[in-house]
């Protein structure tokens, strides 16, 4: 609960300061918040549990591996915000700018509650608190319409999607009597009925709208390429990976029985659908945003593919290849809106002989890019390959093999549009290519952050090892 | 005539489909909201007869409805602030309007 109620009080110290600072000190809200923020990612690592505590009657659980995870998604937020302090300083946002960091540490706090939740109750209650303040912050772009349009999407959207985890839910609650965890688990052991099986399909779908499953994933690129650039890289990482966590949760501590017995095969096809379908319409693209938004699709499959390996090294992969998923499309992120803030520009054609102008921000785009796609020694082929190693050391059964082997050739698909991008910055001529521009320190320190993460995490194997020794 | 469980649960679930069906077809926004809304209700009946048939010594699914409710309700006032924000843009509520987003 510690890290839960840290980041409560953050919230409410940046709360207050937006509410009674005098104008000239609401200048400083960013910065106030950053440090918070940074405050309670430490605090995250120097108060790590032995053993597993609870709260709320059981309702909810924490231990080493919460711990570890929520860490991840604390870095992650704050490696946000720090590139970020640009976009909220611009002169349409000031006003507002306080809303963004409340906002975005509310969701935190609600993806934290929905992981550690152990009773459905709780989950409900934090995947809200992180889904509506996310619409607000997708409409934040007032005098944009494509904000608008976008907020739209995004609520009618996460309404539908919860509204069917719902339903599954109140079948799971009149079969088992019971909406913890543990006791679903029970009835599902002592012989799962159809009702079961049906209130799972339904919580699949739920969860799969969250984390933009292939069909489920119609809103996602829309939804990025309209929503502001701080709020898109939020969204498709933090957001993303809280839900998938979540999910593993879910189904490895509630319905592991009923999932082996009825809906393996419905994952295995859905992750098969993500992965492809996420590519090939990434190839497509040409707008920045919607294309990161397809390729995040495609990472949501392989992401799913860890939580199918059912193991405790599935889990242990699955955290890996979040971090890494976290400093790679970060660091893509951070390029995107550093030349949006300078500029303006978000097409790909935009993008033609950058290198000549700006080498930095290409070669950070390029690392991205690699360790995105999977190219060695990034942080990103071994995120990949720790995956495929769990999802086939669990059962190990033929369709696993089939399940990997289809994931493999994807990630060879989506090297070709990975490397357009890097084409278009370094080797297409261009007659105006964007004139050399020097980005803000904050976001300059955002991207270092990235690039240090992604040959670090590539070249030590520490991190990993640390993660497994936790599971 | 004995009013069993099953009295209310087909409702709920007319109720829910009828969402599903209004939300994919109705063009509306204020429409969409409204077959959001039912679906909502379907689970929140759905919770409460669980409870009051199955298990009547707990009260696991009242509370859990009591909770739906005001999130139902959180969740419409978003989604109304949203859709007014979108209305003062483009004079206009209907999705076929909301298409510039694409490819």
């Amino acid at each position: 609960m510690k890290q839960e109620i840290a980041l409560l009080i953050a919230f409410l110290v940046v709360f207050l300061c937006d509410t009674f600072a005098s104008a000239k000190a609401a200048k400083s809200i960013p910065a106030v918040a950053c440090m918070w923020m940074a405050a309670v990612t430490v605090f995250g690592f120097i108060t790590v549990p032995d053993g597993t505590e609870t709260a709320f009657a059981g309702m909810y659980a924490t231990s080493k591996v919460m711990y570890a995870i929520k860490n991840i998604l604390n870095i992650g937020t704050l490696i946000v915000l720090i590139q970020s302090l640009k976009w909220a300083g611009s002169d349409f946002v000031a006003i507002r700018r306080g809303e963004f960091y409340e906002l975005i540490m509310l969701t935190l706090l609600g993806m934290s509650l929905m992981i550690s939740s152990r009773h459905f109750l709780i989950f409900i209650i934090g995947l809200e608190t992180a889904s509506l303040p996310l619409c607000a912050l997708v409409a934040f772009n007032k005098n944009r319409y494509e904000s608008h349009e976008a907020a739209v999407k995004y609520v009618l959207t996460a309404v539908f999607s919860s509204a069917i985890l719902l339903m599954g839910l109140s079948y799971v609650y009149g079969l088992c009597g019971s909406l913890y965890y543990d006791n679903i688990a029970l009835s599902a052991g002592s012989g799962a009925g159809v009702m079961l099986a049906v209130g799972l399909a339904f919580v699949i779908a739920g969860f799969g709208f969250k984390i933009s499953l292939v069909p489920f994933h119609l809103w996602t690129a829309d939804v990025y390429q309209g929503a502001p650039t701080p709020v898109t890289s939020y969204l498709s990482v933090i957001s993303k990976g809280s839900a998938a966590f979540a999910f593993l949760v879910v189904l490895t501590q509630a319905f592991g029985a009923v999932y082996a017995q009825a809906w393996e095969w419905m994952l295995y096809a859905l992750i098969i659908l993500t992965i492809t379908v996420g590519n090939l319409f990434a190839m497509r693209q040409t707008n920045m945003k919607r294309f990161l938004a397809f390729s995040s699709i495609s990472q949501a499959g392989y992401i799913m593919l860890a939580v199918v390996g059912n193991t405790a090294m599935g889990v242990s992969a699955l955290m890996f290849y979040v971090l890494v998923y976290v400093f790679s499309n970060l660091a893509a992120f951070g390029v995107i809106g550093a030349i949006e803030n300078a500029t303006g520009k978000v097409d790909m054609t935009d993008y033609n002989g950058l290198y000549s102008t700006n080498p930095r921000l290409s070669f950070t785009m390029m690392l991205a890019m690699f360790s995105l796609a999977g190219i060695p020694p990034f942080a990103g082929f071994f995120s990949k390959f720790f995956v495929f190693t769990s999802t086939l050391s669990g059962s190990g059964s033929a369709a696993l093999y089939v399940l990997v082997l289809i994931a493999l050739i994807n990630t060879i698909i989506s090297l070709y549009y990975y490397l357009l991008v890097v084409k278009a910055m370094f080797i297409n001529p261009s007659d105006s290519p964007i004139a050399t521009f020097r980005s803000a320190l904050s976001e300059r320190a955002g991207m270092w952050v990235c690039v240090a993460g992604i040959i670090g995490l590539g070249i030590a194997s520490y991190f990993y090892d640390y993660l497994l020794t936790i599971v | 005539m004995d009013i069993t469980m099953i009295w209310y649960l087909i409702p709920a679930l007319v109720m829910f489909c009828c969402g599903i069906y209004g939300f994919l077809t109705r063009r509306n926004m204020i429409a969409m909201l409204i077959s959001l809304e039912l679906m909502l209700n379907a689970v929140d009946i759905n919770f409460v007869v669980f409870n009051r048939y199955l298990f009547p010594g707990s009260s696991e699914g009242w509370i859990f409805t009591l909770f739906g409710i005001a999130i139902a309700a959180a969740e419409t006032a978003l989604a109304i602030a949203i859709i007014i924000n979108f209305y003062r843009v483009c004079k206009e509520i209907d999705v076929e309007d909301a298409t510039e987003l694409k490819h």
